[in-house]
């Protein structure tokens, strides 16, 4: 099984983001399973989103507390203290910033890489919404599923212009990491 | 067809697929999206039915009890307050006799305001004479709430449809949705026998004196007694022409040699079937029970299923506060007259949203091997949190 774990804030397509990933391991023939740790929801508030995705049935709906992933929104939520508590050994970081990796990967003691997701949603799409793109990203760097799955997932998910659109993010997005950088052996 | 979906959303392509007549609903978190979703399918042509957006719970209820009167059937979901609001005329429903299916999303009581998950909202409403499933997977909510369509209306009764708010409701996973061929081969138009009829005038809820009051409730006490093998009866119908059942009146997943078991409704029976994966097979595994049918209360079945257990942990997601576990005094009250009943651990865990991990399992195996395992618990109540006198 691999866990992940989703921050952002409200607004920012958090609990979309976790159910495109959810349905793009569907759609690559995996068990899924996505949901929200709602807070009172508002927009701008921290909000957090879990997957999980397996080859067997999953049983277990505990959120997640030790993700083998965690994808972070907006950088400012890294200031929050206990931000990666529960991180596995050896997991990874992918954070929406435009600033390099190592403004973080010090602090957090685990591997991190950045993407400027807003800027290129914003360029790609006309909208601040950088979810889609560290989608992307994060699926380059685990190659824990294929680009075509996501694509899939987005097709169930939009159509028309938004759809296009964010299919070419989505290409985009996952040129700029280094292909297979996390990618592990998981038993999912 | 096998899709990824919310648990929402598969629940109003479930009602869908059933035919409703009416649906009529007032939003309340977390059966928001149950709603919506419906609302869409009508907006989009998806969905024939008179959809009645009311002001209140209290009218969404009142709503469907008229409409199942007259002969149509009838659906609405709610939570929480909002049953709450509704419980009057819940009793109204079922005293009376008319079948309708709602969904209860699952949600703690307040106060203090919460809107997170616990069944403190079904128990509140235990004695309003409905039937009360409870799902564990959506999955289970969608073949349940298709289900719960025939037995209103071959029971005569009306059937709540319990699964978990946010924990199910919001979660998306792999849902195999049965196709409109089987649910139409599985489900017949809707039938009252009871309806009112302008051609064959007849009184619904008239004054009854002490004369009769005591032979209605007796007479809707047996009609409940006798939904026990009608559910069975349904879900192996249902799995006849689906391939797959629901879980019956409840539904056993053994463990060799087990002599320690344990029993709960909901969601939260998957997070210890995981927790019984993580330990491993060394560790002595439990049987664990999973409740589907709370009304009609099955007792037989539950002697049957605890047969040979030493104990029992019954898991409360709601408590009767001065009494402890609302299950968990149930189960022992039913299992009083067996010859060799298993000793009853009843914890409460997860009130009002408190995440269960599935840990939980190995701790409360350990825990009730201790001479001072204490009978009721909640469990995960941190006390250090509280002053000295109230823990």
């Amino acid at each position: 099984m691999i866990e992940f774990r989703i921050h952002g804030r409200g607004g920012q397509g958090s609990v979309a983001a976790a159910y495109l990933l959810a349905a793009a391991a569907f759609e690559a023939g995996f068990e899924c399973q996505a949901f929200p740790a709602f807070g009172a929801e508002r927009r701008g508030a921290p909000v957090m989103a879990f997957v999980r995705i397996d080859r067997n049935p999953i049983l277990l709906r505990a959120q997640v507390r030790n993700p083998h992933y965690m994808i972070v929104q907006d950088d400012t939520l890294l200031q929050i203290p206990g931000i990666a508590a529960g991180l596995r050994p050896g997991g990874a970081m992918l954070v929406n910033s435009r600033r390099p990796a190592d403004a973080f990967a010090a602090r957090f003691e685990t591997r991190v890489v950045t993407l400027p997701a807003t800027d290129l949603a914003v360029r790609e799409i006309g909208k601040p919404i950088p979810n889609t793109a560290l989608l992307a990203a994060l699926l380059a760097l685990t190659e824990a599923l294929p680009q075509e799955a996501l694509a899939a997932a987005l097709r169930g998910r939009f159509h028309g212009a938004t759809l296009e659109r964010n299919l070419a993010l989505i290409e985009t997005a996952a040129g700029l990491v280094e292909a297979g950088a996390w990618k592990e052996k998981h038993d999912a | 067809m096998r899709e990824a979906l919310e648990g929402s959303l598969a629940i109003a392509r479930a009602v869908t697929l059933a035919r409703p007549d009416v649906v009529a609903a007032y939003p309340i978190t977390p059966q928001t999206h149950i709603v919506e979703n419906i609302s869409k399918l009508v907006a989009d042509g998806d969905l024939h039915t008179e959809f009645v957006s009311v002001e209140s719970e209290f009218s969404a209820a009142s709503v469907v009890l008229g409409a199942a009167a007259a002969g149509a059937r009838a659906y609405t979901a709610s939570a929480s307050q909002g049953i709450l609001l509704m419980s009057e005329v819940m009793f109204n429903i079922a005293g009376l006799r008319v079948p309708l299916v709602m969904t209860i999303a699952n949600r703690s009581v307040g106060a203090p305001l919460n809107i997170w998950n616990d069944q403190s909202d079904t128990m509140a409403v235990r004695d309003a004479g409905w039937i009360q499933l409870h799902c564990s997977t959506n999955q289970e909510a969608v073949d349940t709430t298709i289900q719960a369509f025939r037995l209103a209306q071959e029971t005569e009764l009306p059937v709540a449809v319990n699964m978990d708010g946010f924990v199910l409701t919001h979660t998306m996973e792999a849902i195999d949705m049965p196709s409109q061929e089987q649910v139409d081969a599985f489900l017949p138009p809707f039938e009252f026998a009871g309806a009112l009829d302008p051609a064959n005038p007849r009184s619904l809820g008239t004054l009854v004196d002490p004369d009769w009051f005591a032979e209605v409730r007796h007479s809707h006490h047996a009609a409940l007694g006798k939904a026990l093998e009608r559910i069975e009866q349904i879900d192996a119908e249902y799995a006849r022409i689906t391939g797959r059942a629901a879980g019956g009146l409840l539904a056993v997943a053994d463990a060799p040699g087990a002599k320690v078991g344990i029993l709960a409704m909901g969601s939260v029976v998957g997070t210890m079937l995981a927790g019984r994966e993580d330990l491993g097979a060394e560790a002595g595994q439990a049987r664990i029970i999973r409740l589907r049918a709370f009304r009609p209360f099955p007792a037989r079945a539950l002697r049957a299923a605890v047969e040979g257990l030493e104990k029992l942990v019954v898991i409360d997601r709601a408590i009767s506060p001065g009494l402890g576990g609302v299950l968990g005094t149930e189960v022992s009250a039913v299992l009083s007259t067996m010859e060799r009943a298993p000793k009853v651990y009843n914890f409460a865990l997860g009130l009002g949203g408190r995440d269960i991990p599935e840990t939980r399992y190995a701790e409360m195996l350990a825990l009730i091997e201790r001479p001072d395992a204490p009978r009721f618990a909640v469990l995960d109540a941190d006390l250090e949190k509280l002053p000295p006198e109230d823990r």
